[in-house]
């Protein structure tokens, strides 16, 4: 078998946009999911048992479905209800919502991972509960839970090709324009591969190096 | 300063104090001892609410502490506590430990809580420590360190749990140091300690309590010399040796 990338002169472009557009819907999804997944690990740790639950709810059924159904439900379903999102405003909150699932179980385990003690020293000083938190809890859980947030944040760039469903031009829906031009399907997909290997590597090498950064302090 | 009345908490159906009356002036030093689960810490921590109360009435400077909608954050800001963890922040230098509850609570400026926090670590001998983390020092420094974050707040009364449990031993002499000066300076305090010489040396009162009571108190002359309830004897004799 022969490969043939000449194809590339005429269609870097459609890649790289593509690329762009991958990382905009991931950065958006992962940094409005954290906040989201804070929100959500701070009801399921709170005292009263109907936030708990409905926290717990929201955890289980985003994690239980998969998220194309979640995209396509945000898409079309919506516009049952007269709500017209535009894709990639769709794409952001389905990135968002599921995202938020996953990073609310991992500060969850990373706050329920704090002493007890730095929170009572907190709150002998006279600090409020929120205070503590902010303070003293959530920079320490932070620092422990950096691995799993990247680590959410490399599954959020990959599982992020599936907004091509609803067809937002990311990566991977370009990768798919250029194939049916071209007809060079093996080449435009290893090329789309190969594409979000480096966004995936340099971010994993860069959350490495602000680990390291961190816990030299 | 503080007065407890019919002081009660349990766990579920197991009561761990049950039924402490006292009377703590301003200036006195009351050490509190007793054999491990008869609820001298339990009852220490009650007394800033760091554990819930189960019945009775706890009033501090002339003011309900106990029940439901009391200031809990202002009136902890006027007790300080000690423990037997250090429980320092892990992530701050020792003088962000010091300075954060001043800077955030009191709204100090960065200025003049950096010279309050300077002045106390000096006190407690660990000014050069002021830029170091706590994982880089030794668990008397630690303890010392926590004693004056809990200073910083400018307490009326300080509560020591256990403070010298958790050490080496060659350490425990440089944290109780720390804590006579603090006693000489007419600070009142509230200790829970194993540490009789100290006891002792420097409490005004010593407290023994059993099974969630108190059973006897007195000064620590007559409580180590002449004790007259057999618990208080059979304890002393075990841990006077």
């Amino acid at each position: 078998m022969d490969l043939d990338f000449g194809f590339l002169s005429e269609y870097w472009t459609y890649f790289l946009k593509g690329a762009w557009l991958t990382l905009q819907l991931s950065f958006f999804g992962v940094l409005f999911g954290t906040i989201l997944g804070i929100g959500i690990a701070l009801l399921r740790i709170s005292k009263i048992g109907i936030l708990r639950f409905l926290a717990s709810v929201y955890i289980e059924v985003i994690r239980g479905t998969p998220m194309l159904v979640q995209i396509v439900i945000i898409y079309y379903g919506l516009t049952n209800f007269g709500i017209n999102l535009p894709p990639f405003t769709s794409g952001v909150i389905a990135l968002t919502i599921n995202s938020a699932a996953y990073m609310a179980e991992v500060f969850r385990a990373g706050i329920n991972a704090i002493d007890k003690g730095q929170t009572e020293a907190a709150r002998s000083l006279g600090m409020s509960h929120g205070m503590a938190l902010r303070h003293i809890v959530l920079p320490q859980a932070f620092r422990n839970m950096l691995p799993a947030i990247g680590n959410e944040f490399i599954v959020i760039i990959k599982d992020s090709s599936l907004v091509s469903f609803i067809g937002i031009a990311d990566l991977m829906y370009n990768t798919q324009t250029v194939y049916s031009t071209t007809y060079r399907t093996f080449e435009a997909l290893l090329v789309a591969a190969a594409v979000y290997f480096v966004m995936t590597f340099t971010l994993s090498k860069l959350l490495g190096l602000l680990e390291r950064k961190l816990s030299a302090s | 300063m503080i007065n407890v009345q019919s002081l009660r908490k349990s766990y579920g159906k197991h009561e761990i104090l049950k039924g402490i009356d006292t009377e703590i002036s301003k200036g006195e030093v009351v050490v509190v001892i007793g054999p491990s689960g008869s609820g001298k810490s339990t009852f220490l921590r009650c007394l800033n609410r760091m554990e819930e109360p189960t019945s009775g009435e706890i009033r501090f400077e002339n003011q309900l502490i106990t029940g439901r909608q009391r200031d809990l954050n202002q009136i902890r800001q006027r007790m300080g506590m000690v423990f037997q963890q250090f429980n320092l922040f892990p992530h701050m230098t020792v003088l962000q430990n010091v300075t954060l509850a001043p800077r955030k609570l009191k709204k100090l400026g960065k200025e003049k809580a950096d010279a309050e926090a300077l002045a106390l670590l000096s006190s407690v001998g660990l000014a050069d420590k002021r830029d170091a983390y706590p994982a880089r020092l030794s668990g008397g420094q630690k303890q010392r360190i926590a004693i004056a974050r809990a200073l910083a707040m400018k307490p009326s009364v300080m509560l020591f749990d256990e403070p010298t449990s958790a050490l080496d031993p060659e350490m425990v002499g440089e944290v109780l140091d720390v804590m006579k000066k603090l006693a000489a300076q007419g600070m009142t305090m509230v200790i829970v300690t194993h540490e009789m010489g100290f006891a002792r040396e420097v409490g005004d009162r010593v407290l023994f309590m059993d099974e969630g009571r108190i059973i006897e108190e007195g000064t620590p002359e007559r409580m180590f010399e002449h004790p007259r309830e057999e618990r208080t004897k059979l304890f002393l004799s075990k841990v006077l040796k």
